[in-house]
């Protein structure tokens, strides 16, 4: 069973030797003579304002949880779709029912919230 | 040491079952409530899971903790509103202060 | 030892030390980011039980969704003067006596406990059987999640507005 996870496995580790490895080498070979002008933010852009503790705008919240909600939706939808072919020859038809009817009390959700103007942004 | 079996599991879930209810019991402010009740719903799930890998019930414990999952995730999003709507009104997130129904 | 042990206490370790660190770190920002591990750790725990899609779905929705309403939630909640990022902390010390009671009571009971131990062989295609169940006996309890997510649906969009 191991053996499958092998490859995501070597991926993970790759991936945290890279990122690790890069970092350290810049600051163990780079040269180091900082100054201010350098250590700005942007270096040659605009002066930046304020804390990076800014508060944000509350229509992202609102914008994330109806993403949540649809990535829900999607989940179910996943192991039915990949594997249609064979639950249709195993149900039939039913199986096409039973997910057009899931989706389409998702659908009354969908009109509701773009009825309400949920996907406005302003 | 000995080979892991579902004894080892459960040990996980235990802990961060009693580590959920620890975080609950302790924190004032309602999104750290929040991060408890998640612990405890993960605990609950790797159960589960567990269970349907020793026990005899076929694919039916992963099914349920899918179900567990996306029920949390729902249960998050609302729980997350609520608590915004409540800082609104209180300017205050800590459970303790929020004890008035009416103004 | 095998390959197998070494890395479930290598997920459980990192598990149990992040949802520690959850539950004691003052600073919020920090604990949904021990969170973070902690759900990555889970979701090794569900591969190494052989759940690949579960542990899939744990990583997507709530890694990519759960943890992230959380963040915004405490970005939200929090005043800009208050650079600190706080939380208070009560009843330190009953808690942990009331919980070490109850977290051992909970142990010694899973642990005598003669569980049914088959160790059943997995199957490489969870995800078709999951399908099966969900479209067979199971498909009841999918269709009332739809309308439990229809619910959360309406809520959401009610509850949010500005």
């Amino acid at each position: 069973m191991l053996e499958q996870y092998l490859p995501v496995f070597i991926v993970l580790g790759i991936a945290i030797v890279f990122g690790v490895a890069t970092v350290l080498s810049s600051i163990i070979f780079g040269p180091q003579r900082p100054t201010t002008e350098k250590l700005s933010t942007y270096e040659s852009g605009m002066k930046p304002v304020g804390t990076t503790k800014e508060r944000v705008s509350i229509k992202y919240y609102l914008i994330a949880m109806l993403f949540i909600i649809f990535d829900l939706e999607v989940i179910f939808v996943y192991p039915w779709a990949v594997q249609f072919k064979k639950l249709f020859h195993e149900f039939g038809i039913s199986v096409f029912i039973s997910m057009f009817i899931f989706l389409v009390i998702f659908e009354i959700g969908y009109l509701y919230v773009y009825k309400k103007g949920g996907f406005k942004w302003d | 040491m000995v080979t892991v079996s579902l004894y080892h599991y459960l040990f996980v879930s235990t802990i961060l079952f009693s580590l959920g209810i620890f975080g609950i019991v302790t924190r004032k402010n309602a999104v750290m409530v929040l991060m408890g009740i998640e612990l405890i719903l993960n605990a609950a799930n790797i159960n589960f899971v567990a269970f349907a890998r020793y026990g005899n019930f076929g694919f039916q414990g992963q099914l349920m903790a899918l179900f567990v999952i996306v029920l949390a995730a729902a249960e998050a999003a609302i729980a997350l509103a609520i608590v915004l709507n409540i800082y609104k009104v209180f300017s205050s997130v800590n459970v303790d202060e929020i004890d008035r129904l009416k103004e | 030892m095998t390959l197998y042990d070494i890395i479930f206490y290598l997920f459980a370790l990192v598990t149990i030390s992040s949802a520690y660190l959850v539950v004691t770190v003052r600073n919020i920002v920090y604990s949904a980011f021990s969170l973070l591990f902690t759900l990555f750790g889970i979701a090794g725990l569900y591969a190494l039980l052989g759940a690949d899609f579960v542990a899939i779905v744990q990583l997507i929705v709530y890694v990519g969704g759960i943890l992230i309403l959380m963040i915004f939630g405490v970005m939200l909640t929090n005043k800009i003067t208050n650079v600190q990022i706080k939380t208070g902390v009560f009843q330190i010390l009953p808690a942990t006596i009331g919980v070490g009671i109850f977290g051992g009571f909970l142990l010694a009971v899973l642990l005598n406990t003669n569980w049914l131990n088959l160790n059943v062989k997995d199957s490489p295609a969870t995800t078709f059987q999951l399908g099966q169940l969900l479209m067979n006996e199971w498909v009841l309890p999918f269709e009332l999640l739809g309308i439990v997510l229809l619910i959360a649906l309406l809520g959401a969009a009610s509850i949010a507005r500005k």
